[in-house]
Protein backbone atom coordinates (compact mmCIF):
# COMPACT_ATOMS: atom_id res chain seq x y z
CA UNK A 1 0.00 0.00 0.00
CA UNK A 2 1.26 3.45 -0.77
CA UNK A 3 1.68 5.58 2.22
CA UNK A 4 -0.35 8.60 2.87
CA UNK A 5 0.52 11.67 5.05
CA UNK A 6 -2.01 10.27 7.49
CA UNK A 7 -0.60 7.63 7.49
CA UNK A 8 2.51 7.47 9.74
CA UNK A 9 4.97 5.00 8.64
CA UNK A 10 3.60 1.89 10.86
CA UNK A 11 6.25 -0.35 12.91
CA UNK A 12 7.32 -2.70 10.43
CA UNK A 13 9.41 -5.75 11.27
CA UNK A 14 9.59 -7.70 9.16
CA UNK A 15 12.79 -9.82 7.18
CA UNK A 16 11.57 -8.87 3.75
CA UNK A 17 12.63 -5.33 5.03
CA UNK A 18 15.87 -6.21 4.90
CA UNK A 19 16.32 -7.70 0.86
CA UNK A 20 17.07 -5.11 -1.34
CA UNK A 21 15.14 -4.50 -4.58
CA UNK A 22 17.67 -4.06 -7.91
CA UNK A 23 17.69 0.00 -8.98
CA UNK A 24 19.43 1.03 -12.23
CA UNK A 25 21.42 3.98 -12.41
CA UNK A 26 19.92 5.96 -14.94
CA UNK A 27 21.68 9.59 -14.46
CA UNK A 28 24.90 10.81 -12.28
CA UNK A 29 25.10 14.45 -11.77
CA UNK A 30 28.11 16.26 -9.91
CA UNK A 31 26.07 18.77 -8.09
CA UNK A 32 29.55 20.23 -6.35
CA UNK A 33 32.74 18.92 -6.82
CA UNK A 34 31.96 15.95 -3.64
CA UNK A 35 28.55 15.91 -4.07
CA UNK A 36 26.29 14.22 -6.75
CA UNK A 37 22.69 13.36 -7.25
CA UNK A 38 21.43 9.29 -8.35
CA UNK A 39 18.54 9.36 -10.27
CA UNK A 40 17.49 5.51 -10.63
CA UNK A 41 14.59 3.39 -12.16
CA UNK A 42 13.28 0.06 -10.63
CA UNK A 43 15.04 -2.74 -12.47
CA UNK A 44 11.48 -4.76 -12.10
CA UNK A 45 9.41 -4.11 -15.13
CA UNK A 46 5.90 -2.17 -13.27
CA UNK A 47 7.62 -2.28 -10.15
CA UNK A 48 5.90 0.80 -7.56
CA UNK A 49 7.72 2.99 -5.33
CA UNK A 50 6.62 6.04 -2.89
CA UNK A 51 7.35 7.59 -0.53
CA UNK A 52 6.59 10.79 2.12
CA UNK A 53 9.08 13.80 1.73
CA UNK A 54 11.50 13.49 4.49
CA UNK A 55 11.76 9.85 4.32
CA UNK A 56 15.40 7.51 3.53
CA UNK A 57 16.30 4.52 1.87
CA UNK A 58 19.01 1.75 2.57
CA UNK A 59 21.24 1.78 -0.62
CA UNK A 60 23.53 -1.14 -0.95
CA UNK A 61 26.68 -0.44 -3.02
CA UNK A 62 27.10 -4.74 -3.74
CA UNK A 63 30.26 -5.75 -2.86
CA UNK A 64 31.21 -2.53 -0.73
CA UNK A 65 28.09 -2.04 1.81
CA UNK A 66 24.73 0.10 2.92
CA UNK A 67 24.45 3.39 3.61
CA UNK A 68 21.54 5.64 4.96
CA UNK A 69 20.61 8.17 2.39
CA UNK A 70 17.86 10.77 2.32
CA UNK A 71 15.27 10.44 -0.96
CA UNK A 72 15.87 14.37 -2.47
CA UNK A 73 13.46 13.75 -5.40
CA UNK A 74 9.89 14.80 -6.29
CA UNK A 75 7.55 12.31 -4.41
CA UNK A 76 5.06 12.96 -7.73
CA UNK A 77 8.56 11.53 -9.89
CA UNK A 78 7.46 7.89 -8.18
CA UNK A 79 9.11 4.99 -9.36
CA UNK A 80 12.17 7.78 -10.15
CA UNK A 81 13.90 8.54 -6.99
CA UNK A 82 16.93 10.33 -6.73
CA UNK A 83 19.68 10.81 -3.79
CA UNK A 84 21.93 13.34 -3.47
CA UNK A 85 25.01 12.48 -1.05
CA UNK A 86 28.75 13.63 -0.59
CA UNK A 87 31.32 11.21 -0.44
CA UNK A 88 32.71 10.83 2.74
CA UNK A 89 33.28 7.43 3.06
CA UNK A 90 33.90 3.58 1.17
CA UNK A 91 30.35 3.30 0.13
CA UNK A 92 29.47 7.14 -0.79
CA UNK A 93 32.96 7.00 -2.58
CA UNK A 94 32.01 3.37 -4.23
CA UNK A 95 28.88 5.40 -5.62
CA UNK A 96 30.21 8.09 -6.52
CA UNK A 97 32.25 5.70 -9.52
CA UNK A 98 28.80 4.17 -10.30
CA UNK A 99 27.65 4.95 -13.85
CA UNK A 100 24.45 4.95 -15.32
CA UNK A 101 23.51 1.20 -16.03
CA UNK A 102 25.15 0.03 -12.94
CA UNK A 103 22.86 -1.77 -10.49
CA UNK A 104 21.91 -0.56 -7.23
CA UNK A 105 20.08 -2.07 -3.93
CA UNK A 106 17.42 -0.73 -2.46
CA UNK A 107 15.56 -0.49 1.04
CA UNK A 108 12.78 1.76 2.10
CA UNK A 109 11.47 4.12 2.55
CA UNK A 110 12.44 4.43 6.02
CA UNK A 111 11.18 6.70 8.90
CA UNK A 112 8.96 9.59 10.14
CA UNK A 113 8.26 12.30 7.20
CA UNK A 114 8.01 16.27 7.32
CA UNK A 115 4.23 17.08 8.47
CA UNK A 116 3.70 19.08 4.97
CA UNK A 117 0.35 18.60 5.40
CA UNK A 118 -0.41 19.82 9.06
CA UNK A 119 1.10 23.32 7.55
CA UNK A 120 -2.30 23.58 5.26
CA UNK A 121 -3.35 27.60 6.04
CA UNK A 122 -0.28 28.36 7.68
CA UNK A 123 3.46 30.13 7.03
CA UNK A 124 5.62 27.45 6.07
CA UNK A 125 9.40 28.38 6.85
CA UNK A 126 12.45 26.15 5.62
CA UNK A 127 16.01 25.88 7.19
CA UNK A 128 18.69 24.23 5.54
CA UNK A 129 22.25 23.97 5.91
CA UNK A 130 24.77 22.57 3.60
CA UNK A 131 23.74 18.99 2.23
CA UNK A 132 20.22 19.28 4.71
CA UNK A 133 18.76 20.87 1.59
CA UNK A 134 18.35 17.29 0.08
CA UNK A 135 16.34 15.65 2.57
CA UNK A 136 13.97 18.80 2.48
CA UNK A 137 13.85 19.07 -1.15
CA UNK A 138 11.00 16.70 -1.25
CA UNK A 139 9.11 18.90 0.64
CA UNK A 140 9.93 21.86 -1.30
CA UNK A 141 8.52 19.95 -4.30
CA UNK A 142 5.42 19.47 -2.36
CA UNK A 143 4.94 22.58 -0.93
CA UNK A 144 5.42 24.02 -4.47
CA UNK A 145 3.09 21.78 -5.96
CA UNK A 146 -0.06 22.46 -3.16
CA UNK A 147 1.01 25.83 -3.46
CA UNK A 148 -2.21 27.48 -2.60
CA UNK A 149 -2.79 25.57 0.30
CA UNK A 150 -0.17 27.61 2.04
CA UNK A 151 0.58 31.29 3.20
CA UNK A 152 4.14 32.44 2.78
CA UNK A 153 6.62 29.72 2.23
CA UNK A 154 10.26 30.67 2.87
CA UNK A 155 13.26 29.33 2.40
CA UNK A 156 16.42 30.30 4.48
CA UNK A 157 19.66 28.46 2.89
CA UNK A 158 22.98 28.72 4.41
CA UNK A 159 25.83 26.72 2.76
CA UNK A 160 29.41 26.70 2.80
CA UNK A 161 30.71 28.76 -0.44
CA UNK A 162 28.87 30.01 -3.73
CA UNK A 163 30.49 26.84 -5.55
CA UNK A 164 28.63 24.35 -2.85
CA UNK A 165 25.10 26.01 -3.35
CA UNK A 166 22.78 22.88 -4.08
CA UNK A 167 20.12 22.47 -7.18
CA UNK A 168 21.10 26.13 -8.02
CA UNK A 169 19.05 26.23 -10.93
CA UNK A 170 15.63 24.76 -9.26
CA UNK A 171 16.14 27.21 -6.96
CA UNK A 172 16.93 29.97 -9.39
CA UNK A 173 13.30 28.71 -10.99
CA UNK A 174 11.52 28.88 -7.83
CA UNK A 175 12.69 32.20 -6.98
CA UNK A 176 11.42 33.00 -10.55
CA UNK A 177 8.15 32.33 -9.32
CA UNK A 178 7.67 35.21 -6.63
CA UNK A 179 5.75 32.87 -4.56
CA UNK A 180 8.70 31.65 -2.42
CA UNK A 181 10.97 33.75 -0.67
CA UNK A 182 14.45 32.39 -1.21
CA UNK A 183 17.49 33.86 1.14
CA UNK A 184 20.38 31.71 0.32
CA UNK A 185 23.91 32.87 3.05
CA UNK A 186 27.17 31.22 2.64
CA UNK A 187 29.92 31.28 5.32
CA UNK A 188 32.88 32.44 2.66
CA UNK A 189 33.14 34.40 -0.20
CA UNK A 190 35.21 36.53 -2.36
CA UNK A 191 34.18 40.23 -3.52
CA UNK A 192 32.79 38.72 -6.45
CA UNK A 193 29.69 36.86 -4.73
CA UNK A 194 26.73 39.83 -4.23
CA UNK A 195 24.63 37.75 -1.75
CA UNK A 196 24.73 37.52 1.73
CA UNK A 197 27.84 36.37 3.84
CA UNK A 198 27.22 34.75 7.24
CA UNK A 199 25.02 31.87 9.11
CA UNK A 200 21.85 30.92 8.42
CA UNK A 201 20.39 31.84 11.74
CA UNK A 202 21.30 35.35 11.55
CA UNK A 203 18.69 35.63 8.89
CA UNK A 204 15.80 34.25 10.69
CA UNK A 205 15.35 37.85 13.27
CA UNK A 206 14.42 39.24 10.25
CA UNK A 207 12.42 36.60 7.98
CA UNK A 208 9.24 37.59 6.69
CA UNK A 209 6.94 34.92 8.68
CA UNK A 210 4.54 34.74 11.84
CA UNK A 211 5.66 33.27 14.27
CA UNK A 212 2.21 32.70 15.80
CA UNK A 213 1.55 30.52 12.54
CA UNK A 214 4.14 29.03 11.13
CA UNK A 215 5.76 25.50 10.65
CA UNK A 216 9.16 25.33 10.53
CA UNK A 217 11.02 22.18 8.98
CA UNK A 218 14.77 22.70 9.87
CA UNK A 219 17.66 20.38 8.11
CA UNK A 220 21.36 20.54 8.72
CA UNK A 221 24.17 19.97 10.80
CA UNK A 222 23.15 19.48 14.29
CA UNK A 223 25.11 22.57 16.05
CA UNK A 224 23.35 24.77 12.88
CA UNK A 225 20.20 23.26 14.05
CA UNK A 226 20.32 23.51 17.97
CA UNK A 227 21.47 27.61 16.65
CA UNK A 228 17.90 27.92 14.61
CA UNK A 229 16.15 26.22 17.32
CA UNK A 230 17.46 28.93 19.66
CA UNK A 231 16.93 31.79 17.31
CA UNK A 232 13.58 30.52 16.15
CA UNK A 233 12.48 30.03 19.88
CA UNK A 234 13.60 33.64 20.36
CA UNK A 235 11.26 35.18 17.98
CA UNK A 236 8.47 33.03 19.29
CA UNK A 237 7.83 29.46 17.17
CA UNK A 238 6.54 27.21 19.63
CA UNK A 239 8.06 23.88 20.06
CA UNK A 240 5.57 21.74 18.79
CA UNK A 241 5.39 23.78 15.67
CA UNK A 242 9.30 22.83 14.75
CA UNK A 243 10.89 19.82 12.61
CA UNK A 244 13.81 18.63 12.88
CA UNK A 245 15.59 15.83 10.45
CA UNK A 246 18.39 14.11 12.53
CA UNK A 247 21.16 12.42 11.75
CA UNK A 248 22.86 9.08 13.36
CA UNK A 249 24.66 5.98 12.26
CA UNK A 250 21.76 4.28 11.07
CA UNK A 251 22.06 0.00 9.99
CA UNK A 252 18.91 -1.96 9.78
CA UNK A 253 16.54 0.75 8.94
CA UNK A 254 13.60 -0.64 11.18
CA UNK A 255 14.67 0.02 14.65
CA UNK A 256 16.25 -3.69 14.68
CA UNK A 257 19.87 -3.06 15.45
CA UNK A 258 19.95 0.04 18.21
CA UNK A 259 22.95 1.92 16.25
CA UNK A 260 20.98 4.45 15.59
CA UNK A 261 19.50 5.13 19.25
CA UNK A 262 18.86 8.74 20.23
CA UNK A 263 17.99 9.06 23.92
CA UNK A 264 14.91 7.10 24.24
CA UNK A 265 14.33 6.54 20.41
CA UNK A 266 15.66 5.16 17.27
CA UNK A 267 16.48 7.51 14.65
CA UNK A 268 16.10 5.59 12.04
CA UNK A 269 12.09 4.27 12.99
CA UNK A 270 11.23 7.61 15.00
CA UNK A 271 12.61 9.86 13.14
CA UNK A 272 14.85 10.91 10.79
CA UNK A 273 12.15 13.78 11.28
CA UNK A 274 10.79 14.56 15.27
CA UNK A 275 8.90 17.13 16.36
CA UNK A 276 11.16 19.45 18.53
CA UNK A 277 8.78 19.04 21.61
CA UNK A 278 9.99 15.55 21.45
CA UNK A 279 13.37 16.06 21.44
CA UNK A 280 14.02 19.57 22.56
CA UNK A 281 15.31 17.72 26.25
CA UNK A 282 18.22 16.01 24.98
CA UNK A 283 18.99 17.86 21.63
CA UNK A 284 22.65 18.99 21.86
CA UNK A 285 23.97 17.05 24.96
CA UNK A 286 27.05 15.61 24.96
CA UNK A 287 25.96 12.22 26.25
CA UNK A 288 23.22 11.57 23.61
CA UNK B 1 7.70 69.54 4.88
CA UNK B 2 10.84 67.98 6.90
CA UNK B 3 10.16 64.54 8.27
CA UNK B 4 11.98 63.71 11.40
CA UNK B 5 13.50 60.53 11.23
CA UNK B 6 12.26 59.76 14.90
CA UNK B 7 9.60 56.97 13.83
CA UNK B 8 12.14 54.99 11.85
CA UNK B 9 14.24 55.09 14.89
CA UNK B 10 11.56 54.09 17.25
CA UNK B 11 10.15 51.31 15.25
CA UNK B 12 13.06 49.75 14.83
CA UNK B 13 13.98 46.64 17.06
CA UNK B 14 17.40 47.28 17.70
CA UNK B 15 16.16 50.42 19.77
CA UNK B 16 13.16 48.74 20.64
CA UNK B 17 12.28 50.02 24.34
CA UNK B 18 14.70 52.96 24.47
CA UNK B 19 12.48 56.27 26.12
CA UNK B 20 11.68 58.70 23.99
CA UNK B 21 13.71 61.47 25.37
CA UNK B 22 16.60 59.17 24.07
CA UNK B 23 15.04 58.87 20.73
CA UNK B 24 14.92 62.42 20.17
CA UNK B 25 18.73 63.03 21.57
CA UNK B 26 19.52 59.76 18.88
CA UNK B 27 17.46 61.26 16.13
CA UNK B 28 19.39 64.66 16.68
CA UNK B 29 22.51 62.64 15.25
CA UNK B 30 21.06 60.50 12.46
CA UNK B 31 20.95 61.64 8.50
CA UNK B 32 19.89 59.37 5.80
CA UNK B 33 22.04 58.50 3.20
CA UNK B 34 22.01 56.57 0.07
CA UNK B 35 24.81 54.53 -1.48
CA UNK B 36 25.20 53.13 -5.18
CA UNK B 37 25.83 49.77 -5.89
CA UNK B 38 29.88 49.29 -4.99
CA UNK B 39 30.14 52.53 -2.77
CA UNK B 40 32.49 52.06 -0.36
CA UNK B 41 31.11 52.96 3.20
CA UNK B 42 34.01 53.02 4.91
CA UNK B 43 37.56 51.84 4.97
CA UNK B 44 40.33 49.72 7.41
CA UNK B 45 41.70 52.22 9.75
CA UNK B 46 39.76 55.03 8.84
CA UNK B 47 38.29 57.10 11.49
CA UNK B 48 35.42 55.39 12.89
CA UNK B 49 32.75 58.53 13.26
CA UNK B 50 29.15 56.76 12.12
CA UNK B 51 27.76 53.53 12.56
CA UNK B 52 24.48 52.73 10.24
CA UNK B 53 21.02 51.35 10.21
CA UNK B 54 20.65 49.08 7.30
CA UNK B 55 16.95 50.19 5.74
CA UNK B 56 17.17 48.54 2.40
CA UNK B 57 20.39 47.36 -0.03
CA UNK B 58 23.00 44.83 1.24
CA UNK B 59 26.41 45.55 2.40
CA UNK B 60 29.65 44.07 2.45
CA UNK B 61 31.92 43.63 5.54
CA UNK B 62 35.39 43.21 4.03
CA UNK B 63 39.05 42.18 4.82
CA UNK B 64 41.59 42.98 2.08
CA UNK B 65 44.21 40.10 2.36
CA UNK B 66 47.43 40.20 0.70
CA UNK B 67 47.72 38.03 -2.13
CA UNK B 68 44.24 37.20 -1.82
CA UNK B 69 42.27 40.48 -2.42
CA UNK B 70 39.24 41.30 -1.01
CA UNK B 71 37.20 38.51 1.04
CA UNK B 72 33.35 38.98 2.40
CA UNK B 73 33.69 38.27 6.31
CA UNK B 74 29.56 39.11 6.51
CA UNK B 75 27.29 41.05 4.75
CA UNK B 76 24.24 43.72 6.71
CA UNK B 77 21.38 43.73 5.30
CA UNK B 78 17.76 45.09 5.68
CA UNK B 79 17.37 46.32 9.09
CA UNK B 80 20.66 45.32 10.30
CA UNK B 81 22.89 47.26 12.20
CA UNK B 82 26.30 48.04 10.74
CA UNK B 83 29.49 49.44 12.77
CA UNK B 84 30.27 49.58 16.70
CA UNK B 85 34.10 51.06 15.97
CA UNK B 86 32.53 53.92 16.91
CA UNK B 87 32.16 53.29 20.33
CA UNK B 88 35.40 52.35 21.58
CA UNK B 89 39.27 53.94 21.32
CA UNK B 90 40.85 54.49 19.13
CA UNK B 91 37.87 54.98 16.61
CA UNK B 92 38.80 53.38 13.54
CA UNK B 93 37.23 51.34 11.39
CA UNK B 94 38.64 47.56 11.28
CA UNK B 95 36.99 46.33 8.27
CA UNK B 96 36.13 47.75 4.86
CA UNK B 97 32.69 47.86 4.07
CA UNK B 98 30.94 47.89 0.53
CA UNK B 99 27.71 48.53 -0.74
CA UNK B 100 27.18 45.11 -2.93
CA UNK B 101 23.23 46.73 -3.92
CA UNK B 102 22.09 50.20 -3.71
CA UNK B 103 21.53 50.89 -0.45
CA UNK B 104 19.58 53.06 2.34
CA UNK B 105 20.56 53.91 5.52
CA UNK B 106 20.37 55.97 8.62
CA UNK B 107 23.82 56.93 9.37
CA UNK B 108 24.51 57.98 13.24
CA UNK B 109 27.08 60.30 14.24
CA UNK B 110 29.69 58.37 16.76
CA UNK B 111 30.91 61.85 17.86
CA UNK B 112 27.49 63.24 18.44
CA UNK B 113 26.08 60.09 20.16
CA UNK B 114 29.59 59.76 22.10
CA UNK B 115 29.08 63.30 23.90
CA UNK B 116 25.22 62.78 24.51
CA UNK B 117 26.27 59.64 26.06
CA UNK B 118 29.18 60.87 28.09
CA UNK B 119 26.39 63.55 29.29
CA UNK B 120 24.06 61.14 30.11
CA UNK B 121 25.33 57.72 31.32
CA UNK B 122 21.95 56.41 31.28
CA UNK B 123 21.60 57.17 27.77
CA UNK B 124 25.28 55.59 27.48
CA UNK B 125 24.02 52.34 29.37
CA UNK B 126 21.32 51.88 26.82
CA UNK B 127 23.88 52.53 23.96
CA UNK B 128 26.08 50.23 25.38
CA UNK B 129 23.46 47.10 26.04
CA UNK B 130 22.02 46.96 22.55
CA UNK B 131 26.08 47.01 21.37
CA UNK B 132 26.87 44.27 23.64
CA UNK B 133 24.32 41.99 22.31
CA UNK B 134 24.98 42.60 18.49
CA UNK B 135 28.10 41.99 19.61
CA UNK B 136 27.70 38.74 21.27
CA UNK B 137 25.30 37.82 18.65
CA UNK B 138 28.22 38.61 16.13
CA UNK B 139 30.26 36.09 17.65
CA UNK B 140 28.21 33.19 17.98
CA UNK B 141 27.73 33.79 14.55
CA UNK B 142 31.62 33.93 13.28
CA UNK B 143 32.46 31.25 16.03
CA UNK B 144 29.80 29.02 14.15
CA UNK B 145 31.15 30.29 10.56
CA UNK B 146 34.71 29.52 11.72
CA UNK B 147 33.76 25.91 12.85
CA UNK B 148 33.19 25.28 8.91
CA UNK B 149 29.80 23.59 9.75
CA UNK B 150 29.08 22.36 6.47
CA UNK B 151 32.46 21.30 5.66
CA UNK B 152 33.10 17.64 4.51
CA UNK B 153 35.23 16.89 7.61
CA UNK B 154 32.53 18.48 9.76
Amino acid sequence: MAPTLEHSVAERFSPELMLPDLYRIKRLKMETDDTFTLEMIPEENGATFSFLPGQFNMLYVFGVGEVPISISSDPSACPTIQHTTRVVGMVTKAMGGLKPGDLLGIRGPFGSHWPVEKAKDRDVLIVAGGIGLAPLRPALFWLMSHREEFRKIVLLYGTRSPDDILYRHELEHWRGKFDLEIQVTVDRAASTWRGNVGVVTTMIPRAPFDPSNTTVLVCGPEVMMLFTMMELRKRGVRAGHIFLSMERNMKCGIGSCGHCQFGPTFVCRNGPVFCLEQIESILGKAEI
Amino acid sequence: MIQTLEPIIREHPFFHGLDERYIRLIAECAKNVRFDEDAVLFRHSDPADHFYLIREGLVAVELTIPHRGHTTVLTAGNGEVLGWSWLFPPYRWHFDARALHPTRALAFDGKCLRTKCEEDHDLGYEMFRRFTQMMTTRLESTSLQLMDLYGANA
